[in-house]
This record gives C-alpha cells, sequence and structure tokens, in this order.
C-alpha cells in the first residue's frame, strides 16, 4: 500500500542536492547516449543504411534478436514454473533452488562463459562440442537471462491467495482449467514484465560469449561483439549506429510487451 | 506465504512431482554442474594451481585494480542512489519522471554501449569532453577514472531501484513529525529515515557489488588495448584463458564466483530481515 503523502517543494538543500546528481547523471549516462545518437546521426540516414546493409552486422543482428527471442519464450515457460515450484511446492533443498537463480545475476559474465565451456565444451564430461556454435550463443544468453522472469512472477504468487483456485476446484474445475483461467491471469503482466527485462538481457549480451561462442562472422557473432570490433577498427559511426539501433530494438521490446500484457490483462 | 492449495488432489501428486524433476533437473544442467565444475577445475592440481596465480604480479594486480575500481564505483552510486531516491520519492520538481525513466532505462543498456558511450565522450582526442580534459592533463578513458565510470554506469539503477520501493511504502508521517518537533534535517535523516532503509541500502549495495566485481564489457572498451595497468580480474581472465593459461584463468574465476556467491548468500540472510522490520509490519496492517 503506498502510504506517502504529496512530496514537497525542492528545500535549498535538496536543491543543490539535485544540482549535484543531475550533474553527475548527465556526465555518465545523458552526454554519453547523446553522443553516441549525435555521432550514429552525423551522417544522416545513410550511417543506418549502411550499417543495417552490411551483410556481416545484419546477420549479427538476426542472430542476435533470434536466440533472444527464443531463450525470452524458453524463460517465460520455465521461469514460471521455476516459480511456482519455489512459492507452491516444499521440499528439501528448496532454498539451495533459490539461491542457483541468482548465480548467473551475480557470476561475472567472463566467467558465466568459462563455466558453461567446462560443462558443454569439447573438454566437458558430456562430450558435447557447443563451443563455436550457435547452440552456445543460446546456452550462454539462456544461462545470463534465466533469473528475470522467476524473480517478476515469484512475489506476485507469493501474495496470491488460494481461496480463488480452492473455490474454483470446489465448482468442478479441472486442475489445467485453474491454472489457465484463476492463475495465469494473474501471473502475466509479471511475466511478461519479466519478459521485457530478459530480453533486453539477451540482445546486449557480450561477456558470456566471448570464450565460447568463438564470434565467427555470419555465424556465432552477435551485434555487441560486432559493436566493439567496429570500434576497435576505427569506424565510429557504424558502431554508434548499431548501439542506437539495439538502444531502439531494446525499446520497442519493452513497449511492445507492455502493450501485450495490457492486452491480455484487459481481456482477462 | 500461500499455503499448498487444498486443490491439490491425488492425482496431481504426479504434476507436483513431474514439475519438481523438471525444475532440478533444469537448474542442475545450467547452472549448479556447470558451476561445481569451475571448483574441480581450479583444484585440478591441488592448491599448485591457485598458489601459482597468487604469485602473479599480473594476477595480484588484477585483483586489487578490480577491487579499488569496485569500492569506488560502489561508494559513489551509494551517496548518488541513497540521494536520489529520497529526491525522487520526498520531492518534487520538473524532469521528474523523465529522471526516473533514464535511471530505468540504463538497465536495458549493453555493456558494449555504455564503453561505447563514455569512450565517444572522453577519449583524449576526439572526445566531446575528453580533448579539453586531456589539454589539463585529466584522462579519464583508457585510465583507471574511465573504469571507475564504466563501472558506475552499470550498477547505478541497482540502490535507487531498492531504496524508492521502500521510501515509498514508509511514508513521510514519521519523517515530518519528527520535523514538527524540531529535528533538523540532517537529524531526521540519520535518526529516522536511515534506519527505515537501511536493509533496502545494504541490499543495493551487496547486489552492486556483485556486479561491479564481474563487469567485463564496459571495463573491456573504456580499458582500450593498453594491457597490464587497465587490466581488471576479468578481462586478465579472458586474457589468460586464450593463452592457454586455463590453471590461473581457472583459479581467479574461482575467487570472483566465491566472491558473487558470498554476496548472494548476504543477500540471502538479509532478505528475511527487511519485511520483518517494525514499520513496514505496521504499514501492511
Amino acid at each position: 500500500m503506498r502510504r506517502s503523502t504529496r512530496p514537497r517543494a525542492l528545500t535549498p538543500g535538496a536543491t543543490l542536492g539535485l544540482g549535484i546528481g543531475v550533474l553527475w547523471f548527465s556526465l555518465l549516462v545523458l552526454i554519453p547516449l547523446s553522443a553516441v545518437i549525435v555521432e550514429a546521426s552525423g551522417g544522416g540516414w545513410e550511417t543506418y543504411r549502411s550499417a543495417l546493409t552490411n551483410p556481416q552486422t545484419l546477420n549479427a543482428l538476426k542472430l542476435t534478436v533470434g536466440v533472444s527471442v527464443l531463450t525470452t519464450a524458453l524463460n517465460m515457460v520455465m521461469g514460471t514454473v521455476i516459480a511456482w515450484v519455489l512459492v507452491r511446492d516444499r521440499f528439501w533443498g528448496k532454498r539451495v533452488l533459490d539461491l542457483l537463480i541468482d548465480i548467473p545475476f551475480a557470476m561475472p559474465t567472463i566467467v558465466a562463459g568459462l563455466v558453461l565451456l567446462s560443462l558443454y565444451g569439447s573438454q566437458g564430461p558430456l562430450g558435447t562440442e557447443v563451443e563455436n556454435t550457435r547452440k552456445a550463443v543460446f546456452l550462454a544468453i539462456a544461462f545470463v537471462t534465466l533469473p528475470f522472469i522467476v524473480r517478476t512472477v515469484q512475489p506476485v504468487l507469493e501474495e496470491m491467495e488460494t481461496d480463488v483456485e480452492d473455490a474454483a476446484a470446489s465448482l468442478g474445475a479441472s486442475r489445467f482449467t485453474i491454472v489457465r483461467r484463476v492463475v495465469l491471469p494473474t501471473l502475466v503482466p509479471a511475466i511478461f514484465a519479466g519478459a521485457a527485462l530478459s530480453f533486453a538481457r539477451g540482445i546486449s549480451e557480450y561477456g558470456s560469449l566471448v570464450l565460447l561462442s568463438g564470434n565467427l562472422p555470419n555465424r556465432t557473432e552477435v551485434t555487441s561483439y560486432r559493436m566493439a570490433s567496429l570500434l576497435e577498427g576505427g569506424n565510429r559511426p557504424a558502431a554508434a549506429a548499431l548501439a542506437t539501433i539495439m538502444l531502439i530494438v531494446a525499446l520497442l521490446a519493452i513497449v511492445v510487451l507492455d502493450v501485450t500484457q495490457r492486452r491480455l490483462a484487459r481481456r482477462g | 506465504m500461500a499455503s499448498a492449495s487444498t486443490a491439490v488432489g491425488n492425482r496431481s501428486q504426479l504434476v507436483t512431482w513431474l514439475l519438481r524433476l523438471v525444475v532440478v533437473g533444469y537448474l542442475f544442467m545450467l547452472v549448479a554442474w556447470p558451476t561445481s565444475l569451475i571448483v574441480r577445475n581450479a583444484f585440478a592440481d591441488g592448491l599448485e594451481g591457485m598458489r601459482t596465480a597468487l604469485s602473479d604480479p599480473d594476477v595480484t594486480h588484477a585483483l586489487w585494480l578490480t577491487l579499488r575500481v569496485s569500492v569506488i564505483a560502489v561508494l559513489i552510486n551509494l551517496v548518488f542512489g541513497v540521494g536520489m531516491s529520497l529526491l525522487l520519492v520526498r520531492y518534487d520538481f520538473p524532469g521528474k519522471r523523465f529522471l526516473s525513466a533514464m535511471i530505468d532505462l540504463t538497465l536495458a543498456v549493453s555493456p558494449v554501449v555504455v564503453g561505447l558511450a563514455l569512450v565517444l565522450v572522453y577519449n583524449p582526442r576526439y572526445g566531446w569532453l575528453g580533448e579539453g580534459l586531456h589539454e589539463r592533463g585529466i584522462d579519464i578513458v583508457f585510465a583507471t577514472p574511465g573504469i571507475v565510470m564504466a563501472t558506475c554506469f552499470v550498477v547505478l539503477p541497482l540502490i535507487v531501484r531498492e531504496v524508492v520501493p521502500v521510501l515509498e511504502e514508509l511514508g513521510d508521517e514519521q519523517e515530518q513529525a519528527a520535523r514538527s518537533l524540531g529535528a533538523n534535517g540532517r537529524q531526521t535523516f540519520w535518526r529516522i529515515t536511515l534506519p527505515g532503509i537501511r536493509w533496502a541500502i545494504v541490499y543495493g549495495v551487496v547486489l552492486s557489488l556483485a556486479r561491479a566485481l564481474g563487469e567485463f564489457g564496459a571495463v573491456k572498451i573504456v580499458a582500450g588495448r593498453s594491457i597490464g595497468d587497465m587490466e581488471t580480474a576479468t578481462l586478465l581472465v579472458q586474457r589468460e584463458y586464450q593463452n592457454f593459461h586455463e590453471d590461473v584463468a581457472y583459479s581467479v574465476s574461482l575467487l570472483l564466483v566465491v566472491a558473487s556467491v558470498l554476496c548472494l548468500i548476504v543477500v540471502a540472510i538479509l532478505r528475511p530481515h527487511e519485511g520483518s522490520h517494525p514499520e513496514i509490519i505496521k504499514e501492511k496492517k
């Protein structure tokens, strides 16, 4: 429950604090992000057109968006199931599972790549040779995006009362019907909010892929890597154009998922 | 916490077990097993690998740099995060919604874009501000301040996102009461506001620290090609692994994993305290 009373007007002390805070935020975030957009727009639409028609860049973009969509879909199912089990089920060792969920968030991305390599790489115990394949890209992004949907759905499930479900059951609804008509509609906003975060994280992934995917042009190279190599090669406008495109894709994903969620919520 | 639904019949016992199996299997294959292998690989020849790694000056330098950068970045972000949260929740000013949205947006910015953005502004040769600063003898990018700034950027929203909801929940009645009883701004903050949000702050700080210790992409771009001085622990892992010094890479990785898991355990222990805080319980009832 939101209890806050009406916010006050700024006092002199608060004004000073706000000034310092905004100055730091501008130096750190606003000016640098504007520099990216300005750098990319320096050459007009031509920069974007040539960035988007470069086959290597286009392939990187397709791979990144494609894999992010797939992993986000996987997370929408697995994340919800994991959250369900963590909240509704009781068994020994559940707290350990709860801790495992956060590991991909806390683990350094470069180490995440190394860790996945030691199990799924050619030297690993499974004998699966994922390195330098698109499977590696999928694996790495599935790993780093694991926590998002679990962590947005979990609190909603915890708050949810079971009496509506019990009522539905006593009226003869099957368990499947209860999940579809009672539980899922409540969870939809959380699932989509988590999906937006998961997708945004997926398309921006870099560190975990450095050692794992080999970053072969046109095969396993993702946009972040493409952007870094464009920058290293001195092609700043192209790197900035790609960065702007990625920012737009991330924002679009957030808006689309938000709209979908609202529409689903209205349908009930 | 919701109790197990009575809707669960005998037939759904099977479903429960099936779901449990799927979840445990998935998390084991994706997280637990791979993570445990890092321990095995780091101790492949007993303690020898770890000892070699820690006696390498490059390794100790990188670990020390990472620790220093992370602590500085987290401290800066602590001041920024707490101050900004107070301003966003307790005060009204033009552009507030924009500022709040921009802080949230930083979460969706790719680390490589962070690096690129900072390089474009602070590069000593062509940067908007970098050129002028370079003339005055200040280098940001390709130097330690750049690494600190990159780290500050990636941890920026973590404290604000923890503290803002708690401040909103607490309300400001107690603060107003304290003020009407003659407490000045500083007393009100230290005695009333801070105790209410301290667990949210600790939680945000620990999350920021875990993120800061492990940042790779943004730091890699702002550190440039200069190897050695600007090499943080994560950059060292990459270089050593690619130079076939896998034992060193595994040892340093293990240290980083231990640090991040410790952060998680601290957070897991702290979490229940947050809810049991008297003010919040009162609000909920």
